[in-house]
């Protein structure tokens, strides 16, 4: 009896010389759905290849046929480390789209929000850039502070992770009072916080020779491969949304872009804890700009906008025109205008870009999402060629790199 | 001296003259369109000319038109100067019989996967780029799901298996 033991090989796997690995998609070291299939020669990375789209939920199809308000919650599902931002930035976009002028106290609440989704965000990646070099600690330890940032969502909007916070032309109501005192609390409490974390890091001696020199880039690299938001500036860039193409009244707070200058996974921690303690300052600054309103100026919270922002429930039981339009808006009824725009804002990674197409009917004809951190990480093969297999793992995760975001 | 819509405008056309058109700069970004042909040129020329620089490759995505016969899948570039500030659209049309668009992947690097991309979702074939296949939706998908031919699922359909979805 001749029975065939050959087990088939692929040609040339004999002669092979280096180790295929497959890491990920559900590696805990990859924080996210990420699949890498990489070549190592012993510990060293000779190349890799990424497998991305594995929680890909056509947003840009289902945002096709819903008016704009149904669109906010899809934004939430991109990078859900910051979604106030997205939710933010979608709503700048129709409202530059629409024309619609939003009072100065809005914008100074939407910089508090956007900031505090800032710092969670940064928070997040650079604590567990943390815990990928080893240290568990200050992961643990600032988590309680992202805690006190969602707690002041759940003030605001009433959810924590995907926020839906906000609506076009302004809030969904005002910021209750206990929103404003978790606040102070938060003001208070987590400089003390973010000085220990930095003490925990920044001069230690483990922490700076795992990061140093790993997964760097250059400047003109780093442009050509489409970098922007912390990753980009850390490669020596000073280009941020906030201050290019201003938003929401980002020109009348006053802070500095912080940058670094090799693009390696140190600097992109250090440019992070430094944009930190600069979204502090623009806290505290548009907190006191809020705190200058006074009497029935300290009870607007949104813009004169019928046709897109719903009225209060009891005026829609009580009053004909509000039926109207909360039956207009419900029911999708409102045209848009036609032509398009692109409006980005600088998200928690990068450029979070939308451009939107409208052809004058009730749902957007087009909606694309700039999803920074799908472009960027095109780079990441070149980022960790010939480094350490152990060194891909740091540097994954400090290019803060969202799944959500990335498959969109 | 600052970087203005109309200096772009009038190096665009001093260069290329009548091949690239329908100029306008509706809330406040100058765009344009030329032949699918063009494209490389005209970006190259962008890139390279220093009082321009449009250096940086913000976004690149494709529309589908279905009623706009002979154009109708649109490539869309953003490009953005980093040291002026200044944004401008182009776009280039093709059919959807012949979707081949020459690939801007040599000129940015960061145009590899948008276009990968847009490849898989409008099925646009860019010409000479290097490694051209489906990233976010299955390698089997023989079809582009964001063309306007493929309307979305009808929310009220009753004939579904609902025990696939958990709920029979």
């Amino acid at each position: 009896m001749e029975a065939n033991h050959n087990i088939t090989l692929p040609e040339g796997s004999i002669e092979k010389q280096t180790t295929t690995l497959n890491f990920g998609p559900t590696h805990p070291a990859t924080h996210g759905v990420f699949q890498n299939i990489l070549e190592v020669d012993g510990e060293r990375v000779v190349s890799t290849e990424q497998t991305v789209g594995y929680i890909h939920r056509a947003f840009e199809k289902l945002a096709e046929r819903r008016p704009l308000y149904q669109i906010t919650p899809i934004t939430d599902r991109l990078n859900y480390c910051s979604s106030p931002i997205n939710n933010m930035g979608w709503h700048i976009t129709c409202e530059r789209f629409l024309q619609i002028e939003t009072p100065k106290r809005v914008d100074y609440l939407r910089i508090i929000i956007m900031e505090l989704a800032r710092i969670s965000d940064h928070l997040i990646c650079n604590s567990i850039v943390g815990v990928d070099t080893g240290a568990y600690t200050g992961f643990l330890y600032v988590m309680q502070y992202r805690e006190l940032i969602y707690e002041i969502y759940e003030e605001v909007c009433g959810s924590r992770l995907t926020t839906n916070i906000g609506r076009i032309g302004g809030f969904e109501r005002n910021f209750s009072n206990t929103a404003f005192t978790k606040l102070e609390k938060f003001l208070n409490e987590y400089p003390k916080v973010l000085k220990e974390f930095e003490s925990l890091f920044t001069r230690n001696r483990i922490f700076m020779e795992r990061t140093q020199g790993t997964g760097g880039i250059s400047a003109e690299r780093a442009m050509n491969y489409g970098f922007t938001g912390p990753n980009l500036r850390a490669a020596g860039v000073d280009y941020d949304v906030r201050v290019a193409n201003p938003y929401s009244s980002y020109q009348d707070i006053d802070f500095t872009v912080p940058v670094g200058s090799t693009g390696d996974n140190y600097d992109r921690f250090l440019v992070r804890n430094a944009e930190m303690w600069q979204s502090l300052s623009i806290i505290q600054q548009a907190y006191n700009k809020v705190q200058s309103f006074k009497g029935t100026d300290a009870e607007i919270f949104h813009a004169d906008v019928p046709e897109y922002y719903l009225p209060k429930k009891e005026d829609v039981y009580t009053k004909m025109e509000a039926l109207i339009w909360h039956f207009k808006i419900i029911m999708g009824e409102i045209d848009l205008p036609k032509g398009q725009i692109y409006s980005p804002v600088e998200g928690g990674n990068g450029e979070l870009g939308f451009y939107l197409i409208s052809d004058g009917g009730r749902t957007p004809f087009r909606l694309h999402f700039r999803r920074p951190c799908f472009i960027y990480y095109q780079a990441y093969p070149e980022l960790i060629k010939g480094g350490m297999l152990s060194d891909a793992v740091v540097t994954m995760s400090s290019l803060n790199l969202i799944a959500g975001e990335l498959d969109a | 001296m600052a970087l203005t819509n109309e200096y772009i405008q009038e190096q665009l056309v001093a260069k290329f003259g009548e091949q690239v058109y329908a100029f306008s700069t509706a809330n406040g970004m100058l765009s344009f369109e030329s032949a699918k042909d063009l494209n490389l040129k005209v970006m190259q020329f962008l890139y390279d000319e220093p009082s321009l620089g449009f250096t940086f490759l913000t976004d690149l995505c494709a529309v589908n038109y279905p009623d706009n016969v002979g154009g109708e899948l649109v490539v869309v570039y953003h490009l953005h100067n980093l040291r002026e500030n200044v944004r401008i659209r182009y776009s280039v049309a093709t059919s959807v019989n012949a979707p081949d668009v020459f690939t801007a992947s040599k000129l940015f690097e960061a145009a590899n996967w948008m276009e990968r991309e847009t490849y898989d979702f409008f099925g646009v074939n860019f010409v000479g780029h290097p490694n051209l296949k489906r990233i976010l939706n299955v390698d089997e998908m023989d079809y582009f799901p964001l063309r306007k031919e493929f309307p979305l699922e009808d929310q009220t359909r009753i004939d579904k298996d609902d025990e696939m979805f958990g709920r029979g």
